[in-house]
């Protein structure tokens, strides 16, 4: 079984997913700190892959992106990192990716490494749902990849239903129309969205992204969902670090607790 | 057939590659642009402007003694007689009008050169709409006199601080706000590039430029139809205003000058088509300059209006089936061309319009043909460059 599945079918509140880039503060951080992130007690991985163009990100992700391209990461470079990372890291990983390193990597070979290595989903946010369904939801299944879907406050309820009917994993809630790292706190017309979702009974569980940075917004968006996903906060975190190993433990654990 | 199909493609090229975010915003242009575009009180409204703001038709003009010197009959498409200095308020004018029938209060834009951010702040201006043009830094320092327009004019210029600073940064500057502000604000996009409907709206919008060729040749030659076409694509939307009406016109071939920089091999170049293979960039799958990881690689030119990564992807379909001759026209053969056109005719072009006129020293044609090029602006905003450049 997919470890999402097997994750969601046991925790049902106050999951924590951590986002970091793939060869961000340094190129041969990338198992380290995974190591680390699941020792501190999260409960999802988001490798991100970097891009020279990432518009879905705020500049704090951006930066790491292109910090980590400087370092030398590559879609090569990241696999040969992965290769037996799950002998040290039993957490579900997810990658998430912008679409056009992955198409030149080519889409077949990259969903058959992420197979190999043992990675469990995928999070493109630019690749449309009409997209995916027409030309790589039959590959991404054929590998056991869980695809995962970006909703807004914007997103229509139609459309929210069609998303939790396309996808089996979890849906990621972007916490307000704004691009990761952009605002901090949670307001109230954001508690009305996480509201409006969470009566809407979908099958599938939901995430709270973007703008969730330490345990207030975390319970927060918790108390309205299935759990959390963190990136600018975190990338903030590796960014200052001393002591990396240490840094991410701790944050971990004063965000859970 | 070259057009738009109903999925936003144009051959294998196209489509509307963006974050779940910007989906209502772009779903909301797709379902109402061609009933709002169709509509008799659009059309007014954006004739109207066309002909008394901007100053339509501009005139098809028998260049007599660059004609003399290349044997041909040369007609000069005269966009750079437009209000604000370029064939970009055409978009700017139809796309404040559909941002007003859309409800909305806010404009942004991007913006290389500043041509497009200034035709965005003056159509911003006319029409009493809050204006933010997003520009890289790089480009802020290049352009001073563009920047000091759009301030004047009232808008607000941002600076893009990421990656390169210059134009592909500040396109993604301003698809972030969007994504930030979704509900009051309409982008401006300034080229036919960008997620579906964007590429063909924009088409449209400069359209009014083939369009006036046809009536104005069949005045002056009595035919429609010229042999060739010649334009300048850096995105490619004065390009696919003058090619439009002949995409499908086989008779006329269609000529694409691309910004070959120091040479298409020196890795500092813009030539899209001759550097570039199949990528997504900025919502759209086109034909961008990457490295093999798929990194985007920063361009090249001396012209800022061409110094962009990628093209429309109507341009990739006409390049892969062969519809459109591409060249591509090196910074120094293009300065030369500006100086040319300059002395013979009067007219300081702009230098991404002096790739477009160079493009006759680089096909071949008969000594009879009319040939149309489109001279997209005009050369004011370049004086800096052309004098920094000084062989004149």
């Amino acid at each position: 079984m997919n470890r999402i599945h097997t994750l969601f079918n046991t925790k049902k509140e106050r999951v924590l997913s951590i986002y970091f880039t793939a060869g961000f503060p340094n190129l041969e951080d990338t198992v380290p700190i995974m190591e680390a992130i699941e020792a501190g007690g999260a409960d999802i991985i988001e490798i991100g892959v970097p891009y020279s163009d990432p518009v879905a990100d705020g500049p704090t992700i951006q930066d790491s992106n292109q910090i980590a391209l400087q370092n030398g990461m590559s879609m090569n470079k990241l696999f040969e990192q992965l290769v037996g990372f799950r002998a040290k890291v039993h957490l579900p990983v997810v990658l998430m990716g912008y679409l056009n390193p992955i198409m030149q990597y080519g889409m077949d070979a990259f969903c058959k490494k992420c197979k190999e290595v043992g990675v469990d989903g995928l999070i493109l946010p630019d690749l449309p749902m009409q997209e995916y369904l027409d030309e790589y939801k039959a590959l991404f299944e054929s590998y056991g990849l869980v695809n995962t879907f970006l909703i807004s406050p914007q997103t229509s309820e139609k459309r929210i239903r069609e998303i939790d009917g396309n996808t089996d994993g979890f849906i990621y809630m972007v916490s307000s129309h704004s691009i990761t790292g952009a605002k901090s706190g949670i307001s109230e017309e954001q508690i009305n969205y996480f509201e409006r979702v969470r009566e809407m009974n979908l099958k599938n569980p939901r995430l709270i992204g973007f703008g969730i940075s330490n345990s207030e917004t975390f319970t927060t968006a918790s108390n309205y969902s299935n759990g959390a996903i963190i990136g600018s906060a975190f990338i903030k975190v590796l960014k200052n670090s001393k002591n990396l190993k240490e840094d991410v433990q701790g944050y971990i654990r004063s965000v859970i607790n | 057939m070259i057009g738009v199909d109903e999925r936003g493609y144009y051959g294998s090229f196209g489509g509307a590659f963006i974050p779940e975010m910007l989906h209502p915003n772009v779903e909301e242009l797709k379902e109402n642009y061609e009933a709002i575009m169709a509509s008799p009180e659009f059309q007014a409204e954006f004739r109207g402007l066309l002909k008394d703001y901007v100053g339509r038709p501009t005139p098809l003009y028998f260049a007599s003694r660059l004609s003399e010197k290349y044997g041909a009959k040369i007609y000069l498409k005269r966009e750079d007689l437009c209000h604000t200095g370029a064939h970009k308020v055409n978009n700017t004018i139809g796309q404040i009008i559909l941002a007003k029938k859309l409800g909305k209060k806010r404009i942004i834009a991007e913006t290389g050169a500043g041509q497009h951010g200034v035709a965005t702040a003056t159509v911003c201006a006319l029409m009493g709409m809050e204006c933010t043009v997003y520009m890289g830094e790089l480009d802020i320092q290049r352009q001073r006199p563009n920047v000091e327009r759009m301030r004047i004019l009232g808008a607000q210029v941002v600076p893009a601080t990421s990656g390169s600073k210059t134009l592909k940064d500040a396109t993604n500057e301003a698809m972030r706000a969007w994504i930030n502000n979704p509900v009051d604000t309409h982008y401006i996009i300034g080229s036919v590039v960008g997620p579906h409907p964007y590429p063909e709206m924009v088409a449209r919008f400069q359209s009014v430029i083939s369009e006036e060729i046809k009536w104005q040749l069949k005045e002056k030659e009595g035919r429609e139809n010229p042999d060739l076409v010649i334009a300048c694509v850096g995105g490619g939307s004065n390009a696919a205003g003058a090619f439009f009406h002949y995409y499908n016109t086989p008779e006329v071939r269609l000529i694409a000058a691309e910004a070959g920089g120091l040479g298409v091999e020196s890795g500092k170049t813009a030539a899209t088509t001759a550097k570039g293979t199949p990528g997504i960039l900025h919502g759209s799958k086109t034909i961008l300059m990457q490295t093999e990881d798929g990194q985007v690689v920063e361009p090249h030119s001396i012209s800022a209006g061409l110094d962009y990564p990628g093209i429309g992807p109507v341009h990739a379909h006409l390049f892969e089936v062969g519809r459109a001759e591409f060249v591509a026209v090196e910074d120094e053969d293009a300065m030369k061309s500006g100086i040319e056109l300059s002395r013979l005719e009067g007219i300081i072009p702009a230098i991404e319009s002096a790739h477009a006129l160079y493009a006759l020293n680089m096909i071949e044609f008969k000594k009879d043909d009319i040939i149309v090029i489109n001279l997209s602006g005009r050369g004011d905003k370049d004086l800096e460059t052309y004098i920094k450049w000084g062989n004149y």
